[in-house]
């Protein structure tokens, strides 16, 4: 087994992947709500940043996927990969979608920054990620998996 | 808007897509954060670890920042009641709709996936609609 299987190192990779993920949210800026905002309030002060962080993540994750040839679709064979990534277009995504929108829209928190936003020790930021654990639990209480 | 600004955000995104990257050439998994977080509510299995690895970075990131003197602007303009709706929301909405904007609006817009275009433009046009409804009209 190369060590690049190891799980030792798989734990590694993912703690380096959440650390990056995290100091990217950061520099950008994408942890404060207000700027957030800014993006989604198209009618007002518009904050175009958003979309630049946007642009940043798709070209560089485009280019090294392209590099490395590796995209899910290319993975879905394999076992210990998470998505055969179901690929119909249904209500579920667009109902599930749309709500999560209305919920960020309130915000301007979505789950990665709320996270980031945590060691901020603010009370918002605990409310805020204290719910959205709530509203996953009642989904999964609401649907649970079918056996 | 600067172009200090425009500068920092487009490094912000690259970090991001490097991390996905990485998550998905070495863990061949998607980082979504939503699905990550939340596959950890169910008992411990051999998926856990990882999950949890990941939050640990996440949460870990901004300390590391802390710690080199960096500051973290957050500011809240909603009151504690709207962030409660918002986050069962937002819990609700990204399990039903199989991801966030991280999950969609990122790792999917990058394979080109239809159902992640169509999952982003919804959440997109509805958080448009609803800051619209909260600043204009309300």
């Amino acid at each position: 087994m190369s060590f690049r299987k190891t799980p030792q190192f798989l734990i590694f990779t993912a703690f380096l992947s959440g650390l990056i993920f995290g100091l990217g949210l950061i520099v950008a800026q994408m942890t404060n709500p207000a700027k957030v905002l800014g993006f989604l309030d198209v009618a007002g002060h518009w904050d175009p940043s958003l979309a630049f962080v946007m642009i940043g993540a798709l070209v560089t994750l485009g280019w090294l996927q392209f590099l490395t040839k590796k995209s899910c679709q290319h993975n879905a064979s394999k076992v210990d990969s998470v998505k055969p990534i179901y690929s119909k277009i249904d209500a579920k995504l667009i109902i599930g979608s749309s709500i999560f929108g209305i919920g960020w829209g309130l915000s301007g928190l979505c789950p990665g920054p709320a996270l980031v936003s945590l060691t901020s020790g603010l009370t918002g930021s605990l409310v805020f990620v204290g719910a959205m654990i709530t509203g996953f639990i009642v989904f999964k209480y609401l649907h649970p998996p079918k056996k | 808007m600067t172009y200090s600004t425009v500068l920092f955000s487009l490094a912000g995104g690259a970090l991001i897509g490097l991390s996905a990257a990485l998550l998905l050439y070495f863990n061949n998994r998607v980082a979504g954060i939503s699905g990550i977080v939340a596959g950890l509510i169910k008992p411990w299995q051999s998926d856990s670890a990882w999950r949890l690895a990941f939050l640990i970075g996440l949460i870990v990131s901004a300390s590391l920042w802390f710690l080199f003197g960096g500051t973290i602007p957050i500011q809240f303009d909603t009151s504690l009641g709207v962030l409660a709706i918002s986050g069962l929301l937002v819990g609700y909405g990204t399990q039903l709709g199989g991801g966030c904007t991280s999950g969609h609006g990122i790792c999917g817009l990058a394979r080109l996936s239809k159902r992640s275009m169509v999952a982003t433009a919804c959440f997109m046009i509805t958080a448009g609609i609803t800051v619209y409804g909260v600043h204009h009209v309300l």
